[in-house]
């Protein structure tokens, strides 16, 4: 047979195409539920660990801890309450519905806000949970899709970089003041976060999406603090307990 | 396994190293080698798509048209490295996220459309099977050495735990972070690229 003939290399190309389409079609759409369902189980795995929770069975798990969900609106009042209303919030709508997640550990009240930034190479995501005074870190997870390998995918590192969060305070005069400041560079440790060294702009990162995201919630993070003790100075006061207890 | 198949398959892991003699694959053993362990899982997952493809193309080589070869070849590796990328994402999702760019990654792989054009061409598919497989495996083996170093110098550890002992760094020892760097990467390969060449006289140039 005469392969270099022209009707044989336009047939050959299209069956080629035809076959390879339908393979991946038929893959594609035969895994599709299993895959949804994947990373369903992985959002639950990471918002517990924001809760430092590593359960093995992380959907039952989830459904234990997690009491409600909901989303907010700018002021902070509450606008939805449905069931898995913040779960099914894509990465794009965390800026304008405000999803909240309620759990319950140990009988104590947290909050976890999904967070969604850019990182050096790409985007960088996670969750931060805070205690039922809306201000202090209770735990956080973050994940990263193409950061550098030990450099800024360190950021996914529980004990280097996750854990010096916890105890942190978030809020001061109503601004969110939670940052991770440059290798070494920590003068206030009640609100600064020691960035990773060599990895800069994947902590800058870090720090500008707990920031941008956590300032969409500025009334509801607020309003516990004003509500339980009148006005600013009351707040400030608070700040000092978190800066001596540190 | 006659002495031409045998050859296929171990020439690849030393005197014919698909990245330290052909000089293929270079990009990418710059990206993941920073630690072992992304090393060793691109590492596998280049060896099982080169020898697939390679399979493929053998099956295919008489029917194939010789003006659009590397088109149709390009075909099977991207059909190939979708349809594992989808499976793994299926089946082993923690893997598919360890993995994230680089399957992506194995596509551009220059290993691949190297072994497909120089060899699954014009050799019947067992043979093909054999010289994938030992082409995968030797790039793996480079990936690895060089991931050892980098990781132990760069940041004390090997598979993220940390195995210079806590009193060194007490007693000032500092991790290299120049190692964590592309760059080094490539320096560690000319090393290895010496070594080779001084212990095998056939590879030096007169």
């Amino acid at each position: 047979m005469n392969t270099n003939k022209n009707t044989y290399t336009f047939i050959y190309a299209s069956i080629v195409v035809i076959i390879v389409a339908f393979l991946l079609a038929f893959v594609s759409s035969a895994l599709r539920q299993r895959q949804q369902d994947n990373i369903a189980l992985d959002k639950k795995k990471h918002i517990l660990a924001s809760l430092n929770i590593f359960e093995k069975d992380a959907a039952s798990a989830f459904d234990k801890y997690i009491t409600s969900e909901q989303l907010l609106n700018n002021d902070g009042t509450v606008a939805s309450e449905e069931k898995n209303c913040a779960f099914e919030c894509g990465t794009s709508d965390i800026a304008t519905k405000r999803p909240l997640y309620i759990a319950e550990v140990n009988g104590e009240k947290k909050y976890i806000f999904p967070l969604s930034g850019q990182g050096l190479w790409g985007p960088i995501s996670g969750y931060i949970a805070l205690n039922s005074d809306k201000n202090t870190v209770y735990g956080v997870d973050f994940s990263h899709d193409s950061e550098t390998p030990g450099l800024g995918a360190e950021i996914t590192n529980r004990d280097k970089f996750q854990k010096p969060f916890q105890g942190k305070a978030v809020m001061k005069d109503g601004e969110v003041a939670l940052s991770v400041v440059k290798n070494g560079n920590v003068k206030n440790p009640t609100f600064e976060v020691d960035g990773l060294s060599g990895a800069t702009f994947t902590s800058v990162g870090v720090s500008k999406m707990i920031q941008g995201v956590l300032s969409n919630y500025a009334a509801f993070l607020g309003s516990s603090c004003e509500k339980n003790c009148e006005g600013k100075a009351c707040c400030e006061a608070h700040a000092e307990e978190h800066e001596s207890n540190n | 396994m006659n002495k031409k198949n045998k050859e296929a398959f171990i020439a690849p892991l030393g005197t014919n190293n698909p990245v330290t003699v052909q000089v293929l694959g270079i990009c990418s053993a710059l990206a993941v080698t920073a630690q072992l362990k992304p090393a060793i899982v691109m590492g596998l997952s280049v060896t099982i798509i080169v020898a697939l493809s390679n399979l493929v193309i053998s099956l295919l080589r008489n029917t194939i048209p010789n003006r659009i070869r590397i088109i149709i070849q390009l075909v099977v590796c991207a059909a190939l490295v979708t349809m594992v990328s989808e499976i793994l994402k299926a089946f082993a999702y923690d893997v598919s996220v360890q993995l994230s760019v680089y399957v992506g990654l194995i596509i551009t792989n220059c290993i691949l459309m190297g072994r497909l054009e120089a060899f699954a061409m014009s050799n019947g598919p067992w043979e093909s099977l054999l010289d994938g497989l030992g082409n995968g495996l030797g790039y793996a083996k480079i990936l690895v050495i060089v991931a050892f170093f980098r990781e132990l110098l760069g940041s004390g550890c090997l598979f993220g735990y940390q195995v210079i002992p806590q009193w060194c760094y007490e007693h000032g020892y500092i991790n290299n972070g120049l190692m964590l760097m592309p760059p080094m990467a490539l320096i560690i390969v000319g090393c290895i690229i010496w070594w080779q060449r001084y212990h095998n006289k056939q590879l030096q140039e007169q």
